[in-house]
């Protein structure tokens, strides 16, 4: 009896406990910047998880590629990379929560496709990274194109587009193929390390580091095709032209500084340099910044704290990683590459 | 025909005071049940070595192959399990990416919650004083988890992560779900019309859709209902999505027990001259959580476990943060069965306790009726 009456007495403690819980944050019904210079940070929707993109380092802090994309802007806005606050977000709401206002950017590998781009209320800024989709097979197959995988097992993860544009690429080739469905991605790479599958199929960049992971990589071979191409770009609500440009012109300053050999620990002595675009860049003549409603220094601030492109790209991604990826197409427009601003004059 | 051995026999295992069984020989105990037969003894040896396999098989695993020093690289080229990996990652696995200069402040306050659970299950401490206790420690837990006052920095909700956010997700659940649960199993089972059918209708919606879909409802399509300009924090969505599914369940575990109180105990209460509430409250409901308490162990351990599926809706709970610390990547293929071995190991636990718990209430309630 004391027991069942004192059970009674706990519920009212219960409620209690929910008060600590509740808030409410204002979104914007205003211009992106003034709410973000409002908050005293930008929020950034990214991947809960994505190896290289998006994830939490040993001490919790999160890092990666589409990260940095936020953390440019940041310091573009603040003088300083880190006032962002990451909400990480899984395919199936992330463009929801930029139309609802929960976040200000969504930096999270979102390929830029035409029904995308004008059925969702959302504008794409420029293409960050250059992936597509690819097949990934045991060397001891002997298979040397995709076009020999009649009737083959095909691992994948059950992305937004990745089964489709399969499709898209064997039926006109008239190529019976069996996709086996994972939905997490441990139990897909070993699916295909220990033979389930013929073949394992998903983004270029993703596929690189399956490889990196396998016990032994040589043991397998990357095929040619591309079957899809995927522009992954960092997304913002429409409607707000200066925010998309400061968004815009961040990256571009990024790959513009590679392009001129301006680096993270270089960029002091280049303020004394006689380049005028180089000027213009680092906010030393023009006012270039105040024209995006920001510090003339914004660029310098986006080089100084995170560096140019190629830096970004080789933390997060490139060769000295585990994940070791090559560039491929994400080089300079120089060197072969995709990867082209805009002239800063 | 009944001898008097057999009478004697039965005698002897009738529970004598408290329920204490009379001792037996080793023999009797040890050895019958277990080897009695042919059949028995083959079973029972199939199964000790089977048994013996799996410990022979994790020993290895766990001590002997075991990579112990090292980074990445040791465990790439080791075969046993990877110890480093959780040199690395144990504390994120655990607070995830709450602020790492603060995890004191939910470490301590996660102590003190478990502290005070723990010291609630001793019925000794059923007190008023008990009451007052918890009030204090859920305040004090809300200032060291959320901050913003007395010095202590204000971290946002989304930053809770890890094995705090999925304490608190099923513990503040459980609790408000259950007061909302026994309105409802009363509503069920009221003779007004109007408010059983709304218990009845809130109870059949809710539990004919899965968590996942009241997730989703929560996370997905309430802000496009909102006004512009208007968001509620992410997680006090999906904590309501957890109380009123929660509840849902939990009114139907109460309604089992109300069922089964024979109708004497309403009409001896009535005829005492007591109300509906005190009946309710003195009477019925006493006896009928008492005969609920397997089934709302049952949803407690379940909710426990069915928290991790925030992790649809982006909430990093404490099989979120285990998955995403294997996939780092310097760990990235690495750990993938540590990783998993971890998590199903501190959610045992943890079942295993609710579990043990339930079993010693059931005692106590049955000595209580005898």
């Amino acid at each position: 009896m004391v027991k069942a009456r004192s059970l009674t007495r706990w519920l009212a403690f219960g409620f209690v406990a929910g008060l600590g819980f509740v808030s409410a944050a204002p979104a914007s019904a205003q211009a992106t910047l003034d709410t973000v210079k409002k908050r005293g940070k930008i929020l950034c929707g990214v991947s809960p998880v994505a190896p290289g993109f998006s994830y939490a380092d040993d001490k919790g802090v999160r890092r990666g590629f589409d990260v940095d994309i936020c953390r440019a802007v940041s310091a573009a806005v603040f003088g300083e990379p880190d006032k962002v606050e990451y909400v990480p977000l899984n395919t199936n709401v992330r463009f929801q929560a930029v139309q609802s206002g929960e976040v200000d950017i969504l930096s999270r590998q979102n390929t830029w496709s035409f029904s995308r781009d004008n059925s969702l209320g959302l504008d794409f800024g420029p293409v960050v990274f250059y992936d597509g989709q690819g097949l990934m097979v045991p060397k001891k197959l002997n298979v040397s194109s995709a076009s020999e995988l009649a009737n083959a097992a095909i691992c994948l993860l059950p992305g937004t587009t990745t089964l489709q544009n399969l499709e898209d690429f064997f039926r006109p080739k008239n190529i019976k193929y069996e996709p086996v469905v994972f939905e997490n991605s441990d139990e897909w790479r070993n699916a295909f390390f220990s033979g389930r599958c013929d073949a394992i199929t998903t983004d270029r960049s993703d596929l690189a580091s399956v490889r990196a992971i396998a016990s032994d990589p040589d043991a397998y071979v990357v095929l040619p095709e591309t079957v899809s191409k995927e522009p992954l770009a960092p997304t913002i609500r429409q409607n707000d032209p200066n925010w998309r440009k400061i968004v815009d012109w961040s990256v571009y300053a990024l790959i513009a500084a590679e392009e001129k050999g301006i680096t993270q620990a270089n960029v002091d002595s280049h303020l004394k340099s006689e380049d005028p675009e180089i000027q213009r860049l680092l906010g030393v003549n023009g006012d270039f910044g105040k024209m995006l409603g920001l510090d003339n220094k914004w660029s310098y601030n986006i080089i100084k704290s995170l560096g140019n492109y190629v830096e970004v790209f080789d933390r997060n991604l490139g060769p000295k990683t585990r994940l070791g990826l090559t560039r491929g197409p994400n080089k300079l427009w120089t060197e072969g590459g995709l990867l082209y601003a805009p002239p800063f004059r | 025909m009944t001898t008097a051995t057999d009478l004697a026999e039965a005698q002897s295992k009738l529970p004598i005071r408290g329920g204490q069984r009379p001792r037996r020989g080793f023999v009797s105990r040890g050895i019958k049940p277990f080897f009695g037969t042919p059949i028995n003894a083959l079973v029972t040896l199939a199964c000790l070595w089977i048994l013996w396999l799996g410990v022979k098989a994790a020993y290895g695993w766990l001590i002997v192959r075991a990579v112990t020093a090292g980074g990445a690289e040791a465990c790439k080229v080791g075969q046993g399990a990877c110890w480093p990996f959780f040199a690395a990652k144990l504390r994120f696995m655990i607070f995830g990416i709450y602020p790492y200069d603060e995890q004191w402040r939910v470490a301590l306050a996660m102590i003190l919650f478990l502290g005070m659970i723990g010291i609630s299950m001793v019925p000794r401490f059923w007190t008023r004083a008990l009451l007052g206790f918890w009030a204090a420690t859920i305040v004090v837990t809300a200032i060291l988890i959320s901050g913003g006052i007395l010095g202590l920095s204000h971290v946002p909700t989304t930053q809770w992560s890890g094995l705090p956010l999925s304490f608190l997700l099923s513990a503040v659940g459980l609790a408000l779900g259950f007061p909302l649960g026994v309105v409802l199993a009363l509503a069920r089972a009221s003779n007004l019309p109007a408010i059983r059918v709304l218990a009845v209708v809130f109870i059949e919606v809710i539990r004919g859709v899965p968590l996942i879909s009241i997730l989703f409802m929560a996370s997905v399509m309430l802000p496009l209902f909102m006004p512009s300009g208007i968001t509620i924090d992410k997680l006090l969505r999906a904590q309501v999505a957890i109380i009123i599914f929660a509840a849902a369940y939990i009114a139907e575990a109460i309604r089992g027990g109300l069922q089964a109180i024979p109708q004497g105990q309403h009409e001896a209460s009535n005829a005492m001259g007591l109300h509906y509430w005190q009946s309710m409250r003195l009477i019925v409901l006493p006896q009928a959580l008492k005969i609920a308490i397997p089934p709302l162990v049952n949803i407690s351990i379940g909710f426990f476990q069915d928290t991790t599926l925030v992790t649809i809706i982006g909430l990093l709970d404490f099989l979120s943060t285990v998955r995403t610390a294997m996939q780092d990547p310097s760990w990235i293929g690495l750990a993938v069965v540590e990783g998993y071995v971890f998590a199903a190991f501190i959610y045992f636990v943890f079942s295993y306790i609710m579990g043990a718990y339930s079993r010693f209430l059931e005692r106590r309630a049955r000595l209580g009726h005898d």
